[in-house]
């Protein structure tokens, strides 16, 4: 069976299993179509919680920016994974105990402000669909490899996939889909790691491996230290970039989890305030299963890589053209580079590809010496990493099909997810609730369907140019969620701020955010029409992917300083946010 | 409401005291031994690097798990002691 027909039947296989789960559940319930998370076990949801939250992102992405980076990149991990605490802590508790099934619901009705409410959906679609852009590149890659075609006709089957998907809907809203999608995910992730920690250093926990020894009995992070650096790139345990912009990019990954509408929904369902504590913390349990793993991933495809580029060793010769047409080891570069997302091309006509850094002055003698006219490996996008990673490694044909299939989960169940959340808030909470509440329930599911359709094609055109990786797509959305969301929902329950520095803070936030990430990225995300780079930022060191967190505390200022200027809060919302602040007496939560 | 007496107010006092210990920790354990102490712990070897390292890439991502099950563990035993829990 060649593989084509593997990936094909393992993709075709774990489809099968979520549609046929979701109709096996729907025929016992309607009412979880709503409140998925109603009645679920805090385990059980907190993996379901995983899988919807784990995107193209997390799983195709964020590893191979850890692999080509190293340590630097780190703040992906700690961001993503950070988040949480923020949410349990600060968030989740109180947003169960006050009782209503939306964000910008809370936000309204806290903030006694219908202008708040509509600001904070524009903010949530605002997010929602930057993130939507990421998960399309992610779509793309996944299509592309998977039906052998280039990216670009990978994505635009994709996209039309992702729209049936969302339209089937309700799908997406069932708990037990969500925790098969979550284990096909999880095993396709960690399964290739364990094949490749033991070939590497003989331990079958990645986690471990990573910091284990090779067979040479040398670190397997010192060997890759080595190689890397005797090929002019940066060491791969070094702090290289630039430390402040690092910490702020990493708080605002932590505080964009923490504002994005579809991860705190899940603990609004929750059956008891309690529960929504515990949920926070298994959905970490299983989330972290994938985080502590990705950095091994990385690490070691790096290696690999590196390796099979130089096969006599850094100081020996490259690897030939003939090689890699001949020897199977290399078979995956043939079927990556029909994507057009991998490159190389024998500059110096010496039969041989040369993988090194032609950028670094220590490189010049040897490249001189040697006769190299710069690096050969010309394209090699982040993105294809993970996916690659088991044909890198020459595993058998069927961890290359779980894998395709884990990566489709992925990146489609958080798409479709997110179009679910960007429809309903137009159809819902704009049209619905700002223009005409008199709207029939069939002109309200038609919006949601234009909504969506709209979104998808955004989304589409946008993610054929995308602002970045799918991953640094995607922070740029949590910068967005953290700059708008998080410290309103926060002002919210800690503190008595008004109707008046809620939207001030919000709109201040947003707009500055959004400015400096299209003043780096390009006017909404069209490129060539972008002033700056993130290589040279506008302020400081500071890249539009961590700005978030600048426009969080703009957000906070903002605020603050107008709610002083104002009239103070009214008696009944005083009562209001005393009583979110103590868990008795929580009901179950209401639609309005 | 029990939010107006004066158990209400210990117990909010409480909540906010346990936070902030807890965000104290995890800032520590991210943005300090993953980020800016990490040249402080660099003489401490872990797998061919430093402890630091170790922190950025692991090490946080576990304790921020301990946080969020010590929080969920502590403030459920004091929603009972102040009689706020959900009956």
């Amino acid at each position: 069976m060649d593989q084509f027909t593997i990936n094909l039947l393992f993709v075709g296989a774990s489809f099968a299993l979520y549609i046929g789960i979701a109709i096996w559940a729907r025929a016992g319930s309607t009412s979880e179509f709503y409140a998925a998370g109603r009645g679920v076990h805090p385990v059980t949801n907190g993996m379901a919680t995983a899988a919807d939250w784990m995107s193209a992102a997390s799983f195709i992405s964020m590893a191979g920016l850890i692999a080509f980076v190293g340590y630097d990149n780190s703040s992906f991990l700690m961001g993503w994974t950070g988040g949480y605490v923020l949410l349990a802590l600060l968030l989740a508790p109180y947003l169960r105990k006050f009782g209503k099934f939306t964000v910008s619901e809370f936000i309204g009705d806290r903030f006694y402000s219908p202008t708040a409410r509509l600001v904070a959906v524009i903010c949530l679609i605002i997010a929602s669909t930057t993130y939507v852009i990421g998960q399309m590149t992610g779509v793309g890659v996944a299509f592309g490899r998977f039906l052998e075609v280039d990216s670009t006709t990978g994505l635009l089957i994709g996209a039309v996939i992702v729209f049936a998907y969302a339209v089937f809907g309700g799908m997406k809203g069932v708990t037990y889909t969500q925790v098969a999608q979550y284990c096909v995910l999880i095993l396709a992730y960690t399964i290739p790691a364990i094949f490749i920690s033991l070939q590497l250093t003989g331990n079958p926990i990645p986690a471990l491996g990573l910091f284990g020894d090779t067979s040479s009995g040398e670190p397997l992070l010192a060997t890759l230290d080595g190689i890397v650096t005797d090929l002019g790139f940066a060491e791969y345990t070094a702090h290289n970039g630039d430390t402040f912009n690092m910490v702020l990019f990493t708080l605002s990954l932590m505080i964009g989890t923490a504002g994005l509408p579809h991860v705190i929904m899940r603990f609004f369902t929750v059956p008891k305030v309690a529960d929504a504590r515990w949920s926070a913390g298994w959905a970490l349990v299983f989330i972290a299963l994938l985080y502590l793993t990705a950095p091994a991933v990385g690490a070691m495809a790096r290696l690999n890589i590196t390796q099979q580029f130089w096969p006599e060793g850094v100081e020996g010769q490259a690897v030939s053209l003939e090689q890699i047409e001949s020897d199977a080891t290399y078979d995956w570069m043939q079927t990556w580079q029909q994507t057009g997302l991998l490159g190389w091309e024998d500059k110096n006509g010496d039969g041989r590809i040369q993988y090194y850094n032609d950028a670094s002055d220590a490189m010049a003698e040897r490249a001189a010496a040697e006769g190299w006219e710069g690096n050969e490996l010309t394209n090699f996008n982040r993105d294809i990493l993970v996916l690659a990673n088991p044909e890198i490694a020459n595993l058998p044909g069927w961890v290359i099909g779980l894998v395709a299939a884990g990566g489709l989960a992925a990146a489609l169940s958080t798409a479709a997810g997110l179009l679910l959340a960007i429809s309903s808030a137009v159809s819902h909470d704009l049209i619905k609730g700002q223009f005409n509440p008199n709207i029939s329930e069939k002109g309200e599911l038609m919006s949601a369907r234009v909504a969506m359709a709209v979104a998808i094609a955004v989304a589409t055109y946008l993610g054929l140019n995308p602002p970045g990786f799918a991953a640094q797509t995607v922070a740029l959305a949590f910068g967005l969620a953290a700059a708008s969301i998080f410290p309103v929902l926060m002002m919210g329950i800690f503190t008595k701020v008004n109707n008046k520095g809620a939207v001030a803070g919000m709109l201040a936030g947003l707009i500055v955010t959004l400015v400096y990430i299209f003043l780096h990225k390009g006017w909404f995300f069209i490129s060539g029409t972008n002033s700056f780079t993130d290589a040279d930022p506008l302020l400081g060191t500071i890249k539009s992917t961590s700005f978030g967190a600048v426009g969080a505390m703009i957000n906070f200022a903002v605020a603050f300083t107008v709610s002083k200027m104002t009239a103070p809060i009214p008696q009944e919302i005083s009562e209001l946010v005393e009583s979110v602040r103590v868990p008795r007496g929580a009901g179950a939560a209401q639609d309005h | 409401m029990a939010d107006h007496t004066s158990s209400g107010e210990a117990y909010w006092k409480a909540n906010l005291r346990i936070i902030i210990v807890s965000l104290i920790i995890w800032a520590i354990c991210s943005f300090g031994f993953g980020i800016l102490l990490r040249p402080m712990l660099s003489g401490i070897t872990v797998g061919g690097t430093d402890l630091g390292f170790w922190f950025a890439q692991q090490g946080s991502i576990l304790v921020f798990l301990a946080l969020i099950f010590f929080y969920a563990f502590r403030m459920n035993k004091l929603d009972k002691e102040h009689g706020v829990d959900e009956e």
